[in-house]
């Protein structure tokens, strides 16, 4: 344990309680920037953790902020890059290493906060001069700075796009009118009714809508569309919140779940847009699918899910690949849908690599190229 | 049982743990201790199979708890998680009333009150954790149940009292300690996490590996532990559907084990290889890869 002096301003001198705090609390503020959301409820849990630990010990501090302040796996990487990030800047040596320096760059954290960034850059860390290459790395679509006057008209529209799924039979049970007996509502019947079965309650399996999972291509070659699918997105989102997800593939996998739960579209699509590394660059589908299946769909989110791919199929990568990875998509999924804008052209035929492989896997091939084909998708996805 | 002795800090509390065979790392055993010092519930997501479920077990021995277990499953709700009454015999103590000419004597108020009085109230793990000081209690795959049972945990883990509308309110005297685990098959509402404290549960690095697998399995040889635990090492870094955890490389070594095997042999490991990939697609790729190896 390399014994530093990580929060305490003045070595040796731990009783320095004002500092203290605001040293977590300035640490909060660093992994906020990072994107790391750490409130100040979390920041309470933190100072009260180290409260029973030593606080002079770099590593009981990194636990301490990390089990406290952090709230899913995405949040370890940064978790890990501000905290050394920070006390590093503080001339105390860090608990540990960044435990995957290159992960940083994926986050692309720092680059939220213009003013967090600039601050950050006069310190010269090294983590920083990493990130700072977004523009050569990374090509970011500028989404925040949409048109709004040729696409006024069609947004709106989208607010009247309800998608909504199919259900499927729960455990749970509801009253209903015939169906097997419910003896917890009969015996509460009798007792209001001194004792007497004079009717049977009866009670039903409820039914739930199904998950909706999107998977959103935002290649160059589907840019023209990704805006509309976007909208569809939040649409579908906004209508059931907790059952729907979203995930943008392209090169990589982003979710983007909680940013279309921002309830204007507008700034969810925003949002969206700068959670997304790797907008109109290429198209490794197969490899995408992949590490949506490992990381989210074989866990679950795919069981039982209607699942909607919204893609041209142009792969660079293997169709073998894609082929494998749809098979296993569609034997986790309750129904498969692809969206493929091309379709609405005349003489469309699912001629392009990808196409041919996804075809023996997938139950609907629907269009999404325009505002009504959209409508028909919403159609597809509440029957299927 | 070990003596109860209260943990004084991270290190005491791994010794602790260590002595019951549970070998934590730095991480989990703060974790640990910071959730039995602070009262707050402990979060643990990870792989399958990486020890999330053993630790509640674990701590459960360590405290001198009693542990208390609710699997989460689709459509779980109060009545299988808190309690529920006992309708039939509530029934029975009706009709039993009324024969006996019971009914007539007492008012009717005083035998609805007799009907929803305790000994009517079936404990469900919960209810019947908040009951028994001390306890430990597991919330195990919290992400299977649905986000309304969610609403309804954060009400009683913030309280540690369960409000029973017939009967009244039964509070904790001493709060159980809670484990949560989650196999991340969906996110778990933020304002859940935020009460607990949250750890992400890796899988053992091959020196703690090969130690777990000596202590749970003392009869195998440490060759036989080592070559376990290098090739289920080798297997997770070779890109598979479902990596091994812990626990399958523990089912692995003493499927070898029975088989009578001192070290690990092709002819073997290819023999018991269900016991440590569950994927057909895995099986082939690792006797390809891994396999051919430790036979070339």
């Amino acid at each position: 344990m390399s014994g530093a002096t990580a929060l305490t301003g003045h070595p040796g001198k731990p009783g320095a309680d004002r500092d203290f705090t605001d040293t977590v609390v300035g640490f909060a503020r660093t992994l906020r920037h990072a994107g790391v959301p750490a409130g100040h409820e979390r920041v309470q849990a933190m100072l009260a953790a180290l409260a029973h630990l030593d606080v002079l010990a770099a590593d009981q501090v990194y636990w301490a902020g990390r089990l406290t302040l952090c709230s899913d796996p995405e949040d370890l990487p940064r978790y890990d890059a501000a905290f050394a990030l920070y006390f590093s800047a503080r001339g105390a040596g860090p608990g540990r290493p960044a435990s995957n320096p290159p992960r940083v760059l994926r986050a692309a954290p720092f680059e939220l906060d213009p003013d967090a960034a600039a601050e950050q850059r006069e310190e010269n860390s090294p983590t920083f001069s990493v990130q700072a290459s977004r523009h050569e790395v990374l090509r970011h679509k500028d989404v925040s700075v949409l048109d709004r006057d040729e696409r006024e008209q069609l947004q709106r529209l989208f607010a009247l796009l309800a998608p909504r799924v199919t259900g499927r039979r729960t455990q749970r049970y509801e009253p209903a009118g015939r169906g097997r007996i419910d003896l917890a509502a009969t015996v509460r019947r009798m007792l209001r009714q001194g004792g007497e079965a004079a009717r049977l309650s009866r009670r039903r399996h409820r039914y739930r809508p199904r998950r909706l999972v999107l998977l959103i291509d935002v290649s160059g070659s589907m840019a023209p569309y990704a805006d509309s699918l976007l909208r569809f997105a939040h649409a579908a989102t906004r209508c059931r919140p907790a059952g729907t997800e979203t995930f943008t593939v392209g090169t990589r996998l982003t979710r983007i779940t909680r940013e279309l739960r921002l309830r204007d579209p507008d700034a969810a699509l925003a949002a969206a847009g700068r959670a997304v590394p790797d907008w109109s660059g290429g198209t490794r589908l197969g490899d995408v699918l992949k590490a949506f299946l490992d990381l989210w769909g074989q866990r679950g989110v795919a069981r039982g899910a209607v699942v909607v791919l919204c893609s041209d199929g142009w792969e660079r990568g293997d169709p073998a690949e894609l082929g494998q990875q749809l098979a296993r998509l569609a034997r986790l999924a309750h129904r498969l849908v692809w969206v493929n804008p091309h379709k609405g052209r005349d003489g469309f035929a699912p001629a392009t690599g990808g196409m041919l492989a996804a075809l023996p896997h997938i139950d609907n091939l629907v269009a999404g190229h325009s505002f009504a084909a959209l409508e028909q998708l919403a159609e597809v996805i509440a029957h299927a | 049982m070990p003596a109860v002795e209260p943990v004084t800090d991270p290190a005491a509390l791994s010794d602790a743990l260590r002595a019951t065979g549970y070998l934590p790392d730095e991480g989990l055993a703060t974790a640990a201790y910071l959730a039995i010092r602070m009262h707050r519930p402990l979060f643990l997501e990870g792989d399958a199979g990486v020890g999330k479920t053993s630790l509640a077990q674990a701590l459960a021995e360590v405290t001198g708890a009693e542990l208390v277990r609710l699997q989460c499953y689709e459509g779980i709700d109060a009545a299988q998680a808190l309690y529920d009454w006992d309708f039939p015999r509530q029934i029975l103590h009706l009709r039993a009333a009324e024969s006996t000419g019971d009914a007539g004597r007492e008012t009717a108020d005083q035998l609805e009150r007799s009907l929803y009085s305790r000994r009517f109230l079936i404990a469900r793990p919960i209810l019947r954790a908040l009951e028994h000081a001390p306890s430990v209690l597991l919330i195990d795959e919290i992400d299977r149940a649905d986000d309304e049972f969610e609403a309804f945990l954060l009400e009683v883990l913030a309280d540690n009292a369960v409000s029973i509308p017939e009967l009244g309110t039964i509070r904790a005297e001493q709060p159980p300690l809670v484990v949560l685990t989650s196999n991340r098959t969906r996110e778990v509402h933020d304002a859940l996490k935020r009460r607990c404290l949250y750890h992400w549960v890796a899988h053992p690095g091959f020196e703690r590996e090969v130690e777990i697998l000596r202590r749970r399995l003392p009869e195998i040889t440490d060759s036989l532990a080592r070559e376990v635990a290098r090739a289920v090492r080798r297997m997770r870094e070779v890109d598979l559907l479902k990596p091994p955890g812990v626990a399958e490389s523990i089912d692995w070594a003493q499927a070898l084990h029975l088989l009578g095997a001192r070290s690990l042999d092709p002819e073997r490991a290819a023999a018991t290889l269900g016991a440590v990939l569950k994927y057909q697609e895995d099986a082939v790729r690792i006797r390809d890869t891994v396999l051919a190896e430790l036979a070339g």
